[in-house]
């Protein structure tokens, strides 16, 4: 993957000479960044010996900004991640390696990105659901929101009919999963070493997807499309060199058609994902078609009682057709949270936040909170529980993984 | 005879002064909302045609202790002819926050569109312009004081003109016309020569004097356009300040609709 990176990077150096006018005088670069350093303390002791109780870990992430006088850019962002007990989340990743260019044609305006990076799609809160262009980078936050860089051309198109976007995303890039020593895996553990692939091209294979997107007033509306291998695995028993269990990912071919919808009026914000699935296997490794959607609202209370304190609150139901066969926890779920903004001088923020399954007893507590410290560093405290986990639910075995972090972010 | 005619006269006399007063108080009474209206209008055909501006900000926000922290943004603006003016805030420090960006399509009388961008997870968000009354980056500036006001969302008094240093200021009563707006009115002092504004009281939901803007000093741009170097607001509650240093303006950035699109959104830096 590193030798991968760098020959993107190669790639990129030489797009950018070719496409743009050579490096001059009014060539503008950016470098910062920030690094980190983070502990995470888990209340129970792992499931097997070799799991400590406690992490600390190091990142760096510097981003790194080149302007030509025509406005077109180079923009890098690696990542690195230490960690002191887990060697597989001790990692490298190209965030973003890519080269921007655009310009106008018409009443229309282009743009058009190069290179690895990362694109969000949606509008939820408790699960990125049509989101699908990056890989999740699981050893990162066992929720799934942090992603890796994806190779990709990525081509915008804008008029008054809406914007048009179309990708092209050349190389697959597998899920990260905790190694033996990590916290937050499954048992037995992930052997990425014998990943399947449904599609013979395997991470060669080009993966296609495309959305159209527009605002109309009030509303908000993104239509998406995607064709090509499955960000999420399934996993068949299998057993490794040493002739222990372990899961093995299969990555099949999918067809996905997505939709994600705003509305807002006043202090509301009505919002839905939801998704249209081919090609999938279910839970009892049967293909299945189906569908899942997470809806719901966010009301924010403004200057609650005078106190420039902004209280959110969010309701958002998640469902899946597979219902009992769904290979994912939020078959059918309900989230509800409150995200204080204190709009102080530090930036203090606080969320709780509670999922409850419908189906099983399974719920789990999110906590997050952040506050400025001083000038240059941040810090963020957060906190997962998983609480009376059903043994049919696929988070079962993370039951004893409930956990507490603290981190402090240096931004330069 | 004659003192009935007298008597006759003294009560004329007092019904058409009566009558003229009530006339001249009705005339006034209209006279102060229009006149109010006239000079928040002229105030904006004098600074019409600016096209589109970039500007560099430093807030300097001092608790009552007078411990400082700072923050850094760029400002963009575009007028609209036919709609609320189109703006964009790029958040330059603290660096945590660097890269994080907010638009806004502002709207005559409708709700104004807003998004925030969110850099770590290059995700754009719209997000409710319902907060109005909310500090802005923990600032005493609101979000309302820092977003464009259009004429249409207030009601306009005429007070009086009073002397504000060595010009004549007309002095005006603004009233919001949308119910979440923090303030029940803003008094305004803008000088006779130019439309300039110098000074804003501002009166919470129940009347009482929060807070005081209190601008300094002024620049013209493109021998035409005002623009203030340095606005002073003191929160008389909290007893907290924030100073806002205003620079680099640049009227000949040529802004376009298209500078102002979610898909622009995400290349703000």
């Amino acid at each position: 993957m590193l030798i991968l990176s760098f020959a993107h990077l190669i790639i990129l150096y030489l797009i950018f000479n070719l496409f743009v006018t050579p490096i001059s005088a009014s060539t503008f670069t950016e470098i910062h960044g920030h690094s980190s350093i983070d502990g995470r303390y888990f209340l129970e002791s792992g499931r097997e010996p070799d799991q400590p109780n406690k992490n600390i870990s190091l990142t760096i992430e510097p981003e790194i900004y080149i302007e030509n006088s025509s406005a077109n850019s180079l923009n890098i962002r690696p990542f690195f991640r230490y960690d002191s007990t887990d060697s597989k989340r001790t990692h490298l990743d190209f965030r973003e390696a890519y080269g921007l260019f655009f310009g106008e044609f018409g009443n229309s305006q282009w743009e058009l990105r190069v290179g690895i990076d990362r694109v969000f799609w949606g509008v939820t809160e408790s699960r990125h659901l049509v989101d699908i262009i990056n890989q999740t980078d699981l050893v990162e936050h066992p929720d799934g929101s942090h992603k890796m860089g994806q190779p990709m051309a990525h081509l915008s198109w804008i008029n008054s009919r809406g914007t048009f976007e179309l990708f092209a995303l050349p190389y697959f890039r597998e899920r990260t999963f905790p190694g033996r020593q990590g916290r937050l895996r499954s048992t037995p553990l992930v052997d990425s070493e014998q990943s399947t692939f449904e599609s013979a091209a395997k991470h060669q294979h080009l993966d296609i997807a495309s959305r159209y997107s527009n605002s109309f007033d009030n509303l908000d509306i993104g239509l998406t499309w995607f064709e090509g291998t499955s960000r999420e695995p399934t996993f068949t028993l299998g057993i490794d060199q040493f002739g222990s269990p372990v899961l093995i990912p299969n990555y099949h071919q999918i067809r996905q058609l997505g939709l994600d919808a705003q509305f807002v009026t006043g202090a509301w914000l009505l919002k839905t994902e939801y998704y249209w699935r081919e090609g999938e296997l279910n839970a009892v490794s049967l293909e299945e078609d189906y569908f899942a959607t997470v809806s719901g609202f966010e009301y924010i209370l403004f200057n609650l009682f005078n106190t420039s304190l902004d209280v959110s609150l969010m309701f958002e139901g998640l469902f899946d057709s597979r219902n009992e066969n769904a290979n994912v926890a939020t078959e059918k779920d309900l989230f509800s949270a409150f995200r204080i903004t204190f709009n102080d001088e530090e930036d203090t923020t606080l969320l709780l936040g509670f999922f409850q399954d419908l189906n099983k007893s399974t719920r789990n507590i999110v906590f997050e909170a952040g506050r400025r410290v001083a000038e240059n560093i941040y810090l963020e405290m957060e906190s997962t529980f998983f609480l009376d986990i059903h043994k049919l639910d696929p988070q079962f075995t993370l039951s004893d993984d409930s956990y507490f972090e603290i981190k402090l972010l240096y931004y330069y | 005879m004659t003192h009935i005619l007298n008597t006759n006269v003294i009560i004329f006399m007092l019904l058409t002064i009566c009558g003229l007063i009530l006339l001249d108080t009705r005339l006034m009474a209209e006279n102060a909302t229009e006149k109010g209206l006239r000079i928040v209008q002229e105030a904006e055909q004098y600074d019409k045609g600016f096209k589109s501006y970039v500007s560099n900000q430093i807030m300097v926000l001092r608790n009552k202790n007078g411990k400082e922290s700072r923050r850094h943004l760029q400002i963009s603006v575009l007028e609209s002819e036919d709609d609320g003016d189109r703006s964009l805030i790029v958040f330059k420090r603290p660096r945590d926050v660097k890269g994080t960006a907010m638009l806004t399509h502002a709207h005559k009388t409708k709700d104004d569109d807003q998004w925030l961008y969110l850099p770590a997870l290059k995700r754009v968000k719209r997000i409710s312009s319902a907060n109005k009354s909310g500090p802005f980056m923990g600032s005493e500036f609101a979000y309302e004081d820092m977003i464009s006001q259009e004429i249409e969302k207030f009601n306009y008094r005429w007070l009086k003109d009073e002397t504000c240093g060595i010009l004549t200021c007309w002095v005006l009563e603004q009233t919001p016309i949308s119910k979440t707006s923090g303030y029940s009115r803003q008094v305004s002092w803008l000088d006779k020569n130019e439309y300039r504004l110098w000074q804003v009281k501002y009166f919470d939901r129940k009347d009482t004097h929060l807070k005081t803007l209190t601008v300094s000093s002024y620049q013209q741009y493109l021998g035409k356009h005002w623009r203030a170097d340095e606005m002073l607001m003191v929160n008389h509650v909290t007893g907290k300040s924030t100073n806002l240093i205003l620079q680099d303006y640049n009227f000949n950035a040529n802004l376009e609709k298209q500078n102002f699109t979610q898909v622009s959104l995400k290349r703000a830096r």
